[in-house]
């Protein structure tokens, strides 16, 4: 870092900064997802990323639906476009859970097979329908171009939009999970199953529900990826390592967990890409991550409940 | 000589199966197919070794590694390194502006030899390291996990992120290990040309010789004490601890046992195909390792390498006819195998003798959990569902 000046330094920290807090959006929304799915239910869904996609692939095809038959509406299809995708992933989300997951719960690891399969499936269907190469929405123009603090400092103005986005789903998220009554249901479920169905839970509803709202998440993760990059067929398969990571170092079962390690993943990775070259300030966070997760395996947070 | 035969088979009709998958494979196969087909059998077959590595695993321990591609991929690049610098004597790369290192070092504005690369120019060393380097990374993996209790789930995700690490590691790294082409253009072996017709044939039959020789050591494994003390961590770890047992170590290793024989696998890869690069030691080829286990049998030794062979002649003639739907038929046959045939193949022949009941018992598994089922009791974080 020596070429460097401190002025210098101080604002590539700022710049690399935001522009990692757009990866700490669409990290935090990813994990947010595994973090139902995986943490309260103990499935794993590798197909995660393949939702993730999915919901990008939904606001692509808004807003080539708004472009052909309805331009005036441009601005704002966005928002509506968010919306969709999260419906869209919940409903495959609730089919996924009927036709495969339920099946699957006593059986953990195979969860893990079965996912991959799906997401096979997933991924060649993407490739079927909207082509091998990556597409991009055409993103409306307010949410477009930066805002200049002062010289050599820009802050793009889609990365606040996709931060907000992703802070307004957290709190949501944990209003529901912590003050409304089916989040109560659900964190019953998770710590007794027996004891939740025998004080009258329907607990097959309740792991309904918990993964296509996580599913649900995962689409609009994808919403907000859209606002940093292109989707292509395997582009979910590239943050599901990333996003287990997420999960399992803040601690499997805490959704604050969840949002800390996201922020530490996504900054370190986006202040270190920058000065390593290629794909090295990756391979640096994973294995500091991986290194840390084998001396401390219950993560930052780790839950009240935890059996071996 | 018997009591050692029925240590290895417990039953006549394991022996004959065994037998005659052997007859198959080392005098039907070679008279029937040309010798480009047997090439990629014997490419086939070296994933067999990651597969008999993943039975007693996964199968009998209820470990599911998601990263038996970074052990393959350590053999399989102990071997190509061997086999690079051989084939970058000073005669041959004299035209590079450092004659006597690998090409690709060359092209990377790298003048010396790394430290790393030395002890390879000698073939007992890349032997010994075949086997050392996977089992000695695999057993500080395991040892740091197991011993703090981690397992099923967690190390499933935690086995992937090394994959991934692995394999971003080599690409990111061009100079020093070919990067995303990998180690190419290998060619003699101690002088002997690889890449002939009649060198091809003698590899294959290296390979299915030491392929069984592997599954024969895994038989006696899972057949002897440490088999069955591998199958009760697998169903029930507590008890196996309170008994005395250190659950940890034993699991740490064969853990290291099946890294170093997916190196072996590694190592016979890259002399049948000539090369190895990072796309076959990522999180893909790592799951379809596991997807080559499941198909075949978990439980089965001789299942899991018949699994390899199926689904990858199934990959080559569909991707050949048809790449469209191959990775249909692919997911669809993965969650169909892990949602109504646990077992795999082999399972499924087992099955066949028994009556009818039976078999529609074990469709109707997936319905409600056995006690006895084998995939029931895994270690999570939470288990107290």
């Amino acid at each position: 870092m020596g070429e460097y000046t401190s002025e210098e330094l101080q604002s590539i920290f700022i710049m690399q900064s935001f522009s990692g807090l757009s990866l700490f959006s669409v990290l935090l929304l990813m994990g947010l997802g595994l973090a139902l799915i995986f943490g309260q239910m103990g499935v794993i869904n590798m197909a995660h990323g393949e939702f993730m996609a999915l919901g990008a692939y939904t606001v692509y095809y808004c807003s080539h639906l708004t472009s052909t038959y309805a331009p005036a509406f441009g601005p704002y299809y966005f928002v509506a476009a968010i919306l969709l995708a999260f419906i869209v992933c919940a409903l495959l989300g609730a089919l996924v859970e009927w036709g495969m997951i339920r099946h699957l719960y006593h059986r953990p690891l195979d969860t893990l097979l079965a996912t991959w399969g799906l997401s096979l499936i997933l991924q060649q269907t993407y490739r079927s329908i909207f082509g091998a190469r990556e597409v991009t929405p055409t993103l409306p123009d307010w949410l477009m171009g930066s805002y200049t603090v002062k010289e050599g400092l820009d802050i793009p103005i889609n990365g606040m939009f996709v931060l907000g986005l992703s802070i307004v789903i957290t709190i949501a998220l944990i209003t529901f999970m912590y003050r409304s009554s089916f989040g109560l249901k659900l964190r019953a479920t998770v710590q007794n199953r027996k004891m939740s169905a025998a004080v009258g839970i329907n607990t097959a509803k309740v792991d309904r529900l918990a993964f296509s709202l996580g599913c649900g998440i995962a689409g609009i993760a994808g919403a907000a990826f859209t606002t940093i990059g292109s989707t292509g067929p395997d582009s979910g398969s590239r943050y599901i390592v990333d996003a287990f990571l997420v999960v399992v170092a803040g601690g499997t079962a805490s959704l604050l967990g969840c949002v800390v390690s996201a922020f530490g993943i996504a900054q370190a990775q986006s202040i270190l890409e920058f000065f390593l070259e290629g794909t090295k300030g990756k391979v640096a966070t994973l294995l500091v991550i991986v290194i840390a997760l084998m001396i401390r395996p219950q993560g930052i947070f780790p839950g009240k409940v935890r059996g071996h | 000589m018997p009591l050692f035969f029925r240590t290895l088979f417990k039953t006549r009709g394991e022996a004959i199966a065994f037998g005659g998958f052997l007859l198959l494979l080392l005098v039907i196969l070679p008279l029937a197919l040309p010798i480009f087909r047997l090439n990629l059998v014997g490419k086939y077959l070296t994933f067999g070794f990651v597969a008999i590595g993943l039975v007693l695993l996964w199968g009998r321990c209820g470990i599911l590694s998601l990263g038996q591609g970074v052990f393959f991929g350590l053999g399989g690049y102990c071997m190509a390194m061997f086999l690079k610098l051989e084939a970058s004597d000073p005669v041959t790369t004299a035209i590079q502006s450092t004659p006597g290192i690998p090409d690709f070092m060359d092209w990377n504005q790298i003048t010396q030899l790394p430290l790393l690369w030395e002890p390879f120019k000698s073939l007992p060393f890349t032997i010994l390291a075949i086997f050392i380097v996977p089992g000695v990374v695999a057993f500080i993996i395991g040892w740091a996990m197991f011993r703090r209790r981690v397992g099923g789930v967690y190390f499933a995700i935690i086995t992937q992120s090394i994959a991934l690490i692995f394999a971003l590691g080599i690409d990111g790294n061009q100079g020093f290990t070919g990067g995303r082409n990998g180690i190419t253009d290998l060619r003699t072996l101690l002088g002997w040309d690889i890449r002939t017709e009649s060198a091809q044939y003698m590899l294959y039959f290296l390979c299915v010789v030491l392929l069984f020789a592997v599954a024969l050591l895994a038989k006696y494994i899972i057949n002897t004490r440490l088999g069955r003390v591998l199958v009760a961590i697998r169903d029930r770890e507590d008890r196996v601890r309170f008994s005395g047992y250190d659950v940890a170590m034993i699991r740490a290793f064969i853990f290291s046992f099946a890294a170093m024989i997916s190196g072996l696998g590694g190592a016979l890869f890259v002399l049948q195909v000539g090369f190895m690069s990072p796309s076959i030691v990522g999180i893909v080829p790592s799951i379809e390792m596991v997807i080559f286990t499941a198909v075949g049998g978990r439980l089965s030794v001789l299942g899991a390498i018949l699994g390899c062979l199926i689904v990858n002649f199934g990959k080559t003639m569909f991707s050949e006819a048809f790449p469209d739907l191959w990775l249909y038929l692919m997911g669809g046959t993965f969650i169909a195998v892990v949602m109504f045939f646990p077992n795999g193949l082999a399972g499924l022949l087992e099955k066949i003798p028994t009556s009818k009941e039976k078999y529609l018992q074990m469709l109707g598994r997936s319905k409600k959990p056995t006690p006895t089922s084998p995939t029931t009791k895994v270690t999570s974080l939470s288990d107290e569902q």
